[in-house]
């Protein structure tokens, strides 16, 4: 029941590869430097498989800007990075002048306005194409390992599959690489993937008036 | 002779999207598609394609390296690079390999351009 159609999981990772790549080129006026994207990768597996690959990808300590996102669908969406990479991060964004101090002070602030970039611009070119709104948390940069990040168990009522959504992400010419993640329940597989079907409808339609 | 566009995208819906838009502006034109960089470089090799229109982010090479390789294979070949991904490098890049950029989502306002101009270089060309 959960699981998506070809045609679903087509439209789903167009959906999102548009929002990234719009996002990406935000981020880039902020850095000053290219960033880099991979192709969304998507998948509808068990708690235990999701926690299972974050496990995998990334054993060491890890920062994270984390957002939550509730409307038509929920979930919560992370842009993780290995715990070296922030202060990279917040050095791309803020200028190599700033010193070791002023620099500690301006981390936290540079991770979550990055994270906020990429994820709510991410969301948000989603929910439009999508014809739906969402309302994002604010910015919540958290450190620790793996699966730590995701808090599964807080976010989900009740064992069941989730959509694991993932896209690694670097910055050119910068020691800077991460991924960004996104995570929904059941319940909002179910209301995304009736939302995908319509956006699929509508575009199908759409060409065939032109057409005619 | 009817003109013949390659569409490569490795998301069908994409693939139909644009389609769909082509047939609304260049109805008599004829539709290939590949979903990434080798299947269209096998369909280049084995017919003739007249007009090029490329995803930018697709698994393997990505649209910016396929138009490097087919402007390799044909120098005056009208080819755009399709994508949302609006950074100065791919403007930039898109720009040196004489490509246009059509951005995503792929609208018929957002290609008419691009096929008007390609319709005219072809008909100059073929005088």
């Amino acid at each position: 029941m959960a699981e998506l159609t070809d045609l679903e999981r087509d439209a789903l990772t167009e959906l999102v590869n548009i929002g990234v790549s719009r996002a990406a080129a935000s981020l880039r006026k902020l850095v000053g430097e290219q960033i880099l994207l991979s192709v969304p990768s998507l998948e509808v597996v068990s708690q235990g498989v999701a926690e299972a690959l974050i496990r995998e990808r990334e054993t060491g300590d890890l920062v994270a800007v984390r957002q939550d996102f509730t409307g038509a669908f929920s979930g919560r969406a992370l842009l993780i990075f290995p715990h070296i990479t922030g202060v990279q991060l917040a050095r791309a964004v803020l200028g190599e002048e700033l010193d070791g101090e002023e620099l500690r002070e301006m981390e936290q602030e540079a991770l979550a306005e990055t994270g906020n970039i990429i994820l709510n611009g991410c969301l948000a070119t989603m929910a439009n194409m999508l014809k739906e709104s969402l309302s994002m948390s604010l910015p919540q940069v958290v450190h620790g390992k793996g699966d730590d990040l995701f808090d599964l168990h807080g976010q989900t009522e009740a064992p069941g599959p989730v959509l694991f959504l993932y896209i690694n992400f670097s910055v050119r010419n910068r020691d800077i690489r991460g991924y960004i993640a996104m995570l929904m329940n059941l319940p909002s597989i179910l209301a995304l993937k009736s939302l995908v079907n319509d956006f699929i409808q509508r575009v199908m339609e759409d060409g065939e008036q032109h057409a005619s | 002779m009817a003109i013949t566009i390659l569409i490569v995208d490795d998301s069908k819906l994409a693939r139909i999207v644009a389609g769909k838009a082509i047939n609304s502006l260049q109805p008599d034109w004829q539709r290939i598609e590949a979903s990434n960089a080798d299947e269209a470089l096998a369909v280049v090799d084995s017919q003739a394609v007249d007009v090029a229109l490329l995803d930018y982010n697709m698994p393997g090479r990505d649209g910016l390296a396929l138009a490097a390789e087919l402007r390799a294979l044909r120098p005056t070949m009208p080819i755009a690079v399709i994508t949302a991904n609006t950074q100065d490098e791919v403007i930039a890049r898109a720009r040196s390999l004489s490509a246009s950029f059509v951005a995503k989502p792929v609208t018929e306002e957002a290609l008419q351009g691009f096929l008007a101009g390609a319709a005219l270089r072809l008909r100059a060309g073929r005088k």
